[in-house]
């Protein structure tokens, strides 16, 4: 039986049916994930031992009756969430040792829901890079091409979900990390509203901008994943307290009157053709699903990236100063005679280029003489963002834009110049600093490799999200292509 | 506004994030920087007369609980991850002055 392309609930339906067991379908996917993982490299970890054991107590459970849509499916998590037991490296030298002593919430909640973790995928080190191609240990490839790029940061968890290497993947998105490559891997993903899914137990980069989010086969079993994530967690006081809807119970009402609008200054120059048109044949499906079209303008979007840069500069070199050599992680200390010498010996050998990019800018945004221009015009900015977005949903529900400019890059394209890798995320960057959803969805191909589209709705409305892309899903099949692997 | 970011200004700034660099490496950041910063000097053109800095974006309030003592994690589950500790303490070289 064929169990690497099914959808959640098809899992979730044979596992209660008793038609295959989980510790069957977690040692199937293991095997599989060993096997194409020799290509692709989306692990950092495969826990195999830790699988199967949580495999036999999600067996033992759906035995017993006591199933949620997870029980028994397996999972592949960022290498950026704590999981206790087992080791958790952000894809950094400074934390290739680190084991965690506790869960992070979303981990709890997936362990409580009995899903089975299959281990630890690969990122840029720290969640800085958009190509995956920052890790500290190696490269992770494309399922679509093997010579191109998964995508960043959540690299691995895109290129695994993609190759049915897991049921279902956890990614993070601090500027697009979810969205940028599940566009590029052909999967589905969910930015949430800052707030909905706890960080708790999430190695921080940028804390006012990090979300959790899942990365599945399409926008129902999404749907699935963030009811059992999100939520309020007292161990996270920027979670909101307000129920989590139940997305799946009303996923299918229809979206006949909704009104989409296409922020103007997302289509201008510089996107990829095959991209461009396959966002504007997204358009017409929706119009055709009886959707009304409506241009808008977000006038501050050329300032999104700077903005966005520049405050998660600042925020991760304040965030990094934890790894310090003296608490946990790598730890140098060859003839330190002080504790600083210790810090500075750490660092150096443990962080990589980018990061030790990014924490130098930010210190220097935030010191005297430059805090007034760089950090806190960015501050300033980033209110004039959030009233674009307010401003054009006060006239449509939901707005579209593609996941990037263009469709997976080659290996070693962009790593010469940091500054054109960081114009990739040009399309995702807007949202996170302010705090607003986005579901990515694919949406075709472009010289055979995955077109992405991203849907952003206002602030607590994934539900709209998620009706939306499942619509879509229901009159496309993109979602349902598989790479030849 | 155009400014370049000279060697001494990225030692400097590797000095406040506790970061050993060496010369050669303070030559490449250097250039590096200077292309990113000329970038981001865009933010100039924005009239932020009157803008109030974002804050938070979530409308936060303070949340208050109850200063009440539970069970957390041991400490000695706590300091296993610790490179070099002693009866429980993270231990370090002098941290303040001379021996």
């Amino acid at each position: 039986m064929q169990l690497h392309n099914r959808t959640l609930r098809e899992l979730h339906e044979l596992l209660v049916a008793k038609k295959v067991s989980s510790v069957e379908l977690t040692k199937a996917t293991l095997q599989r994930a060993h096997e194409v993982d020799k290509k692709l490299q989306s692990y950092v970890t495969i826990a195999d031992d830790v699988a199967l054991e949580q495999a036999k107590q999600a067996d033992e459970r759906i035995a017993k009756g006591d199933v949620t849509p997870l029980t028994g499916i397996p999972f592949a998590m960022k290498d950026a969430i704590s999981t206790r037991g087992v080791r958790t490296t952000c894809s950094s030298k400074i934390l290739e040792n680190y084991v965690p002593q506790y869960n992070a919430t979303v981990t709890q909640k997936l362990a409580d829901s009995g899903a089975v973790l299959l281990g630890k995928t690969n990122m840029d080190e720290f969640g800085m890079g958009s190509s995956c191609e920052n890790s500290a240990f190696f490269n992770t490839r494309n399922p679509w091409g093997l010579d191109r790029v998964p995508g960043g940061s959540s690299g691995g968890a895109a290129a695994a979900m993609s190759a049915g290497l897991c049921g279902f993947s956890i990614g993070e998105d601090t500027g697009g990390s979810v969205r940028m490559p599940a566009g590029f891997c052909n999967v589905t993903g969910m930015k949430p509203t800052y707030g909905r899914v706890s960080r708790y137990g999430l190695i921080a980069l940028a804390s006012s901008f990090d979300g959790i989010g899942p990365m599945t086969r399409d926008a129902y079993d999404c749907a699935t994943v963030f009811e059992t994530i999100a939520g309020h967690d007292e161990h996270d006081s920027t979670t909101y307290n307000s129920p989590v809807p139940h997305y799946t119970e009303t996923i299918d009402k229809p979206v006949k009157g909704m009104k989409l609008g296409i922020p103007k200054e997302y289509f201008v120059a510089g996107m990829e053709a095959g991209v461009e048109s396959a966002i504007q044949e997204a358009i017409r499906q929706f119009e055709k699903l009886g959707m009304e079209i409506h241009e808008v303008s977000l006038p501050n979007t050329k300032y999104a990236l700077p903005v966005y840069y520049l405050l998660l500069f600042a925020e991760a070199s304040s965030n990094l100063a934890r790894m310090d050599g003296t608490r946990f992680g790598l730890s140098v200390a060859d003839g330190a005679k002080d504790v600083i010498d210790i810090y500075l010996q750490t660092r150096r050998a443990g962080f990589g280029d980018e990061v030790k990019r990014r924490i130098m800018l930010g210190a220097y945004a935030l010191s005297a003489g430059y805090y007034d221009a760089y950090y806190l015009k960015a501050q300033k900015v980033r209110t004039l963002l959030r009233r674009d977005f307010e401003a054009a949903f006060s006239s449509v529900d939901v707005l579209i834009a593609p996941t990037c400019p263009t469709t997976a890059f080659k290996l070693g394209e962009k790593t010469s110049d940091p500054l054109e890798m960081y114009l990739s995320d040009i399309y995702v960057v807007a949202t996170n600093p302010a705090g607003v959803p986005s579901l990515a969805v694919p949406a075709g191909f472009s010289n055979n490799m995955p077109v992405g589209m991203q849907l952003i709705g206002k602030h607590l409305n994934e539900q709209t999200l998620f009706q939306v892309g499942h619509a879509y899903q229901q009159v496309t099949d993109w979602h349902k292509q598989l790479p030849n692997l | 506004m155009t400014q370049t970011i000279d060697t001494k200004t990225v030692k400097h700034v590797a000095n406040l994030v506790r970061l050993g660099i060496t010369e050669e490496e303070a030559q490449k950041f250097s250039g590096q920087f200077s292309a990113i910063i000329e970038y981001f000097n865009m933010l100039n053109e924005v009239d932020t007369e009157n803008v109030i800095p974002a804050s938070d974006i979530v409308n936060a309030e303070n949340v208050l609980r109850e200063d009440v003592v539970k069970p957390s994690m041991s400490h000695d589950e706590f300091i296993k991850n610790a490179p070099n500790s002693e009866r429980g303490y993270v231990k370090v070289p002098t941290v303040l002055g001379d021996e």
